[in-house]
């Protein structure tokens, strides 16, 4: 009895660690799919490394006090991007109060309080849908038309701050609703059935509990207006800004003003170019910090 | 809503205590029918998108009495209960037929407000559902809404006595909610509910996310509540039912000849008589085990 059993154990055993021991030798295939994937993250991180390494290079020498403090000029020493950087901020505080809370109801609407089985609502989801995937250049030639030229704005700050806020808003629409989304059904239900109304509920408990995922995508959409540029010369941001901006003046900011510099002969102004990108980079990498630290901070398990 | 006979705060709740205590000891049946009816259900119907879901309800549930509605998964019990303070209406495509009469008045009237329902008549869900706030603001969030705003500290210190949970939260007001346990979430939810002071409290499966222990103590509170609310239980659990409830209610489910499924009421008596001698063969099958 005991001999055969004991046999078949230990072929039993033997086979399991042949099938463990197989697992140490890949196969060519498999090396060369693992390879292929290495190599294609690393593309990716070189070139984002030797950009980073260039710009860092020829910028740092040029990032100092003047660089933030003065005005553009056409001498290097003194040339610097505080109009641009004025400009960038106002529009980000013009977007922060316009195209925000109009995404944000707009996701609330249609989450929340839209009929979802009516062919409009579907037909205005597929048009937000649509509208995050239009090239921003068209929304220049929109704001060019409607802002600048149809109300008779002009090539000013809030003309540029408007037309990237309607750039801005599929975007953080998308992501706010899904924010939303991620709010559990059973909170609404709670408080439906403590009499509270629809519109209650959304606002002491539904949107309250979104608040971070639809400020992690706020600010996301927030930081890609920043950088944008295209738009913004369609719309005629200027390039050449000595004073500081108001609202309704010309403007240029970072983006365009870094753009201006590069074509620039002079070598001094290829640097301060590189400085005003180190700029408009740790603002960028602040923000989207910030939002990371949103996110985790408040991040909810339900 | 025209106030039906039975408003929150103008009357003083559990009518008749004295009967009550004396009356859930010993014969159950004799004061059951004499207690006042608080839902009158007739000919009770719904449908889910055109398919029907349940029928033909007849059932009257009464005051200070606790009704537990049991039977076999789709047999339409939840959906029953979420009739009796109109969260179906939640429900886009949900329709309700026939009529729900509470205190005399149909919950489906042209002129009833399902909010003002609801406000009367609370819930409990079957997965503990804490907002994700401190443990006095969840039970502030129905006084809150409600304005009923006078005495707020006090309101909740009660609410949270009557759930039987305000010595395990008492030092931990301000602490978030979801750090409770399961079961303790659970009786947050009913300190919650009873904050609002509703007249009846509907609880589905209230029990089925917890552990036997804490499902001890809720059953413990739903005895207690009864001196007070009227309650009504679906559960899964038929020991549970036989437990905690006066009077159970069997539904089950219907097959139709195209192979629809329809959830219909079969029995409703005083507990003790559904688990010992059901005057309906498919109630004997069912809380024999026996299921047909």
């Amino acid at each position: 009895m005991n001999g055969p059993t004991r046999t078949a154990s230990v072929h039993a055993t033997r086979a399991v660690e042949r099938s463990l021991a197989g697992r140490r030798h890949r196969s060519l295939a498999a090396s060369v799919f693992l390879v292929y994937l290495l190599f294609s993250t690393l593309v990716g991180l070189v070139a984002l490394f030797v950009l980073l390494f260039t710009i860092l290079r020829d910028g740092l020498p040029y990032l100092d006090p003047t660089l933030l403090a003065n005005a553009p000029s056409a001498n290097p020493a003194l040339a610097g991007a505080r109009p641009a950087i004025i400009a960038s901020v106002m529009i980000a505080l013009v977007l922060i109060a316009t195209a925000l809370p109009i995404a944000i109801a707009t996701a609330v609407y249609l989450e929340e309080f839209a009929p979802k089985d009516r062919w409009w609502i579907r037909l205005i989801e597929l048009n937000i849908q649509n509208l995050a995937a239009i090239p921003s250049i068209i929304f220049g030639i929109l704001g060019l038309a409607f802002l600048v030229r149809g109300l008779g704005l002009g090539p000013v700050l809030l003309a540029g701050a408007l037309i990237l806020g309607l750039q801005m808003l599929p975007t953080v629409i998308i992501s706010a609703r899904e924010a939303l989304r991620a709010v559990p059904d059973s909170v609404r239900q709670g408080g439906m059935a403590l009499g509270a109304t629809r519109l209650q509920v959304v606002w002491r408990e539904v949107l309250p509990a979104a608040i971070p995922g639809i400020a992690t995508g706020s600010i996301l959409g927030l930081s890609r207006a920043i950088g944008e540029t295209a738009p913004l010369l369609m719309v005629g941001a200027a390039t050449f800004v000595s004073y500081n901006p108001g609202l309704l003046t010309q403007y240029t900011v970072l983006p365009i003003l870094i753009y201006q510099w590069i074509k620039l002969p002079q070598a001094d102004f290829q640097g301060l170019a590189a400085a005003a990108i180190i700029v408009l980079l740790a603002i960028l990498i602040t923000m989207n910090g910030f939002a990371i630290w949103m996110r985790n901070r408040y991040e909810r398990k339900w | 809503m025209d106030a039906p006979p039975t408003t929150t705060g103008t009357q003083p709740r559990g009518l008749q205590p004295e009967t009550m205590a004396g009356a859930s000891n010993e014969s159950i049946e004799l004061p059951m029918d004499q207690r006042e009816v608080v839902f009158d259900c007739r000919e009770l119907g719904v449908r889910y998108a055109g398919v029907r879901a349940l029928r033909d309800v007849d059932l009257n549930i009464h005051r200070n009495t606790v009704t537990a509605l049991i039977g076999p998964s789709g047999c339409g019990k939840s959906t029953f209960l979420r009739c009796l303070n109109r969260m179906n209406d939640l429900i886009p495509s949900a329709v309700v037929d026939g009529a729900c009469l509470y205190h005399d008045e149909d919950l489906y009237g042209p002129q009833i407000d399902a909010i003002e329902v609801r406000k009367r008549i609370g819930m409990v869900f079957q997965k503990p559902n804490p907002f994700p706030k401190s443990i006095y603001d969840n039970v502030a969030f129905g006084p809150r809404v409600l304005g009923m705003k006078d005495g707020l500290d006090d309101r909740i210190e009660q609410a949270l006595r009557r759930a039987a949970l305000w010595d395990e939260v008492k030092d931990r007001l301000r602490q978030g909610a979801l750090g409770l346990s399961g079961g303790q979430q659970q009786r947050l939810c009913i300190a919650r509910a009873l904050a609002v002071e509703p007249d009846v409290i509907l609880m589905d499966e209230p029990c089925s996310a917890l552990d036997p222990i804490s499902t001890a103590a809720i059953e413990d509170l739903m005895t207690d509540l009864k001196s007070e609310y009227t309650v009504v239980i679906v559960t899964h659990n038929m020991q549970q039912a036989a437990r905690v409830a006066d009077m159970t209610a069997f539904f089950s489910v219907d097959q139709g000849e195209t192979g629809t499924r329809c959830g219909v009421l079969i029995e409703v008596d005083s507990t003790e008589k559904i688990f010992t001698k059901p005057s309906n063969e498919r109630t004997e099958a069912y809380v024999t085990g026996r299921f047909g």
